[in-house]
């Protein structure tokens, strides 16, 4: 990767602050109107490619030559450094950095918990649990009230810790460690959420060893010792993944949603006037805001030709999904927050064999959040105008730290 | 006349294709795909074929006989 001239390549300081709040950042537009697929300098001065196409996205995504060990040599890294790449070796592997063969042994066990059906059987309790959180927001003395604490966090920390047989009383501990471990904070701040989560885990895994419930790792726990072999390290690793990936993500999801809507009134208003288009919605809002952008990156294995650009064994690529998902090739008209367009094609949950896991759980919360929320507050409004909201440009995940709405 | 395959080495269990066409796709308990019938109507023929191109593992597909 050391023969092209430097002077051609665009550097991105990876994640990328995005100008407007609801646009991808410019310079993704620029490199996707040259090409498909280029060539970039990360902030580390090491090259990537950057893949902004749809097509090529998912083709790079689906195609096994291409692996997703970040503790493999030239895998494109911008969220880690040296020190934090050494802490990532001496962990076992997440589902995420597995390839082959070890991926599909690590997720085939856990994909029956997230079958449409088992999650259809969740759906009422879900329902509850939003009901709960907007008549606490109904009840409350002050107004405005901050969303993202009020419902958009609380809501998906208390199914996944339903769902996975962790104490909600715990919630605090792990979002806080969580949010701090996905910022751009100080390496060792992240290391010491990092290392306090990984050991609160390792704990709960051990108590749902000896104290069984009904839940996802008493379950996996259970089938792991009648096939004879109690696997506590990758226990931890996937209690780990689902812990974190849980519900950060689906939170964010839930206020940037909401701020869409309400500064989109006559999309909203296709919604409450018949929430049989709530899902569509849904599936817009994924891609217009595609939040884990950059978390699917590559390292080529074998020389691979994709959209007319030879890549090499050993160079590293980055599929953009937030491009990818803003592709006029894809998405017609890709700026316009358009709920009828159909947009379920998109790849914001990713695309291959490591499609998010918990995608049609999150699908579940949003739309059930979106069709309560606007139906039981149909007044609900924004309390600070949209464009001074704290949005996360400091985060790998985007989102909002916080929402202050009124009614 | 049509037919559907799908490959459950390949399948990861994402359930596009269950969200997608329910009278031709389902899953078992294990999360892989189970086809109900692998001869659909011409109406679910097409939603197949949209479920085709959303699977992210690319483990299904359609014959023309």
């Amino acid at each position: 990767m050391t023969n092209s001239v430097a002077g051609e390549l665009t550097d991105l300081e990876l994640p990328v602050e995005r100008g407007c709040p609801f646009a991808p950042p410019a310079a993704y537009e620029r490199l996707r109107e040259q090409a498909p697929i280029n060539k970039i300098r990360l902030a580390s001065g090491g090259e990537a490619w950057w893949v902004s196409g749809h097509e090529e996205g998912r083709a790079v995504l689906v195609d096994p030559r291409f692996s997703s060990d970040k503790r493999k040599d030239g895998f494109p890294l911008f969220t880690l450094d040296a020190a934090t790449l050494q802490q990532l070796r001496s962990q076992p592997p997440l589902m995420l950095g597995m390839d082959g063969a070890e991926h599909s042994a690590a997720r085939r066990p856990v994909i029956g918990e997230f079958t449409v059906k088992r999650l259809a059987a969740l759906r009422p309790r879900i329902q509850d649990i939003v009901d709960h959180f907007i008549d606490d927001m109904l009840a409350a003395d002050q107004r405005p009230v901050d969303l993202v604490q009020a419902l958009s966090l609380p809501v998906p920390s208390l199914v996944i810790c339903e769902l996975l047989g962790v104490p909600y009383t715990d919630h605090d501990f792990f979002q806080s460690r969580t949010t701090m471990m996905v910022r751009r904070t100080s390496l060792q701040d992240r290391q010491q959420a990092f290392a306090e989560l990984r050991a609160y885990i390792d704990d709960l895994v051990t108590r749902k060893e000896s104290e069984p419930g009904d839940d996802l790792f008493s379950r996996q726990i259970a089938r792991q010792r009648q096939e004879g072999t109690l696997d506590h390290a990758g226990l931890v690793s996937l209690a780990f993944l689902l812990l974190t990936a849980g519900h950060e993500t689906t939170a964010n999801m839930i206020s940037l949603g909401v701020v869409a809507l309400l500064t989109h009134p006559d999309q909203l208003a296709l919604i409450t006037a018949d929430p049989g288009r709530t899902p569509m919605a849904v599936e817009e809002l994924l891609r217009y805001f595609t939040i884990a952008d950059g978390v699917t990156s590559r390292l080529a294995t074998e020389d691979v030709q994709i959209g007319g650009v030879n890549i090499k064994a050993g160079q590293g690529v980055i599929v953009s999904t937030l491009s990818a998902n803003w592709d006029p090739a894809a998405f017609n008209d890709p700026a316009e927050l358009d709920i009828e367009r159909g947009a379920r094609h998109h790849i914001a949950f990713g695309f291959g064999p490591h499609q998010c896991l918990g995608q049609n759980l999150a699908r579940m919360e949003l739309q059930i959040v979106f069709d309560t929320l606007f139906r039981r507050i149909p007044t609900l409004r924004l309390a600070a105008p949209a464009a001074d909201l704290p949005f996360k440009n400091d985060a790998v995940i985007y989102g909002l730290h916080e929402l202050p709405v009124t009614w | 006349m049509t037919r559907i395959k799908a490959d459950s080495a390949l399948c990861v269990g994402s359930g596009q294709c269950v969200l997608t066409e329910p009278a031709v796709f389902d899953q078992g308990d294990d999360g892989i795909v189970v086809l109900l019938t692998d001869h659909p109507d011409d109406q679910s023929a097409a939603q197949a074929r949209h479920a085709i191109t959303l699977c992210p593992s690319r483990a299904l597909s359609i014959l023309e006989e």
